[in-house]
């Protein structure tokens, strides 16, 4: 996604910089929401304003929107050939282990300090005990309370860093 | 009402997704099972096929389930309340709010939220794997090992990590999807 944007918006037409692309990819990331949609806001603002921005974020949404409808159209009709069921039962493997990949992969990029190798392993062992138990905690509030974690740490390194 | 619920459901996952499509799964499938939407069986397809089709992996969901539960006015309600917290985030930090970014506050916060996705993350998909292979239902009270289910899944995760192996870079899902459905085909029937 990112390299496609690259290509488009810095080669291609020329919108932004290299820089603006790197301020772009920090902000895309560190802000909740998809990635693309991020991305289409920011560069459609940077050369067009509000509406620039608006105008870029529905074109990025459109194709989907346009594909999903059609597929969803005729795709529950298929579902009732063996065949496609079949292919489907093999699919939806297929879903759990490449989710299973993307967070071996997010992993192995996270940064390996004590706090986030704990903050990680507590998530993953309450989620699965609240899958499992079917417990009634959303994971929203686990992100919460990672963040409060994250900020008491920093504050109390920056205290500890004060005082010396 | 389906609409209403819709609209908060996906601005909720819009506005709480950190680091790309992986990290929506586990809110939007939070949130579908809680509404009794679907089951895990239907999400999968829906994910697959979020996943081979081209568009924001979120953004494909979202119009999935949306035209799933409420068809048309369903997708576009849900559509757009998954991009409206990106957009307006966006569009406030590049103007009213430059002072916030790069704040050392904040980025402990969302530092510390990271490793928390990634685990969520991992079970979500381990559990989703667990329910396939070992037939899962609920407070663990039934357990059937599915022997077809845990050879594609081995096939899948073995796909996987040897492209990683030889290539240094992730395979395309897309590769294992088809690979894994013509395993289905051939494993389940046709």
């Amino acid at each position: 996604m990112i390299a496609l944007i690259e290509n488009i918006c810095i080669y291609k037409k020329a919108w932004i910089t290299e820089d603006e692309m790197a301020e772009l990819t920090v902000l895309a990331e560190s802000t909740p929401g998809p990635i693309a949609i991020n991305a289409a806001t920011y560069v459609g603002h940077l050369r067009g304003g509000f509406w620039g921005a608006l105008a870029a974020t529905l074109g990025v949404v459109l194709p989907s929107l346009a594909v999903i409808l059609a597929v969803s159209l005729f795709l529950d009709g298929l579902m009732e050939i063996k065949a496609v069921k079949s292919a489907f039962a093999g699919i939806r493997i297929a879903v759990g282990v490449i989710i299973i990949s993307a967070a071996v992969n997010m992993f192995s990029k996270m940064k390996k300090t004590v706090l986030n190798i704990v903050i990680f392993a507590v998530s993953f062992a309450a989620l699965l005990a609240i899958n499992a138990f079917s417990l009634n905690l959303s994971t929203l509030v686990m992100m919460l309370i990672a963040g409060v974690v994250g900020l008491i740490a920093f504050a109390l390194s920056r205290r500890k860093g004060g005082a010396q | 009402m389906t609409l209403l619920q819709l609209f908060l459901a996906f601005l909720k996952v819009g506005a709480f997704t950190f680091g790309g499509a992986y990290a929506a799964i586990p809110l939007i499938r939070e949130t579908v099972l809680s509404y009794g939407w679907m089951i895990d069986d239907k999400l999968s397809q829906m994910i697959a096929v979020s996943e081979t089709t081209p568009g924001p992996i979120m953004v494909n969901i979202a119009t999935y389930v949306g035209v799933f539960k409420a068809g048309f006015l369903g997708a576009l309600i849900a559509t757009f309340a998954v991009i409206l917290p990106a957009f307006v985030i966006i569009l406030l930090l590049v103007t009213v709010l430059k002072k916030f970014r790069g704040n050392a506050y904040v980025e402990a916060a969302l530092g510390a939220v990271k490793p928390c996705v990634i685990g969520i993350i991992l079970a979500v998909g381990v559990y989703m794997t667990a329910e396939n292979v070992l037939g899962l239902e609920v407070g663990l009270s039934s357990v059937s090992f599915d022997r077809s289910a845990a050879l594609i899944a081995a096939a899948a995760a073995a796909m996987l990590t040897g492209y990683k192996a030889a290539f240094k870079k992730r395979l395309s899902p897309i590769a294992v999807i088809i690979v894994c459905a013509g395993l289905g085909m051939l494993v389940y029937g046709v």
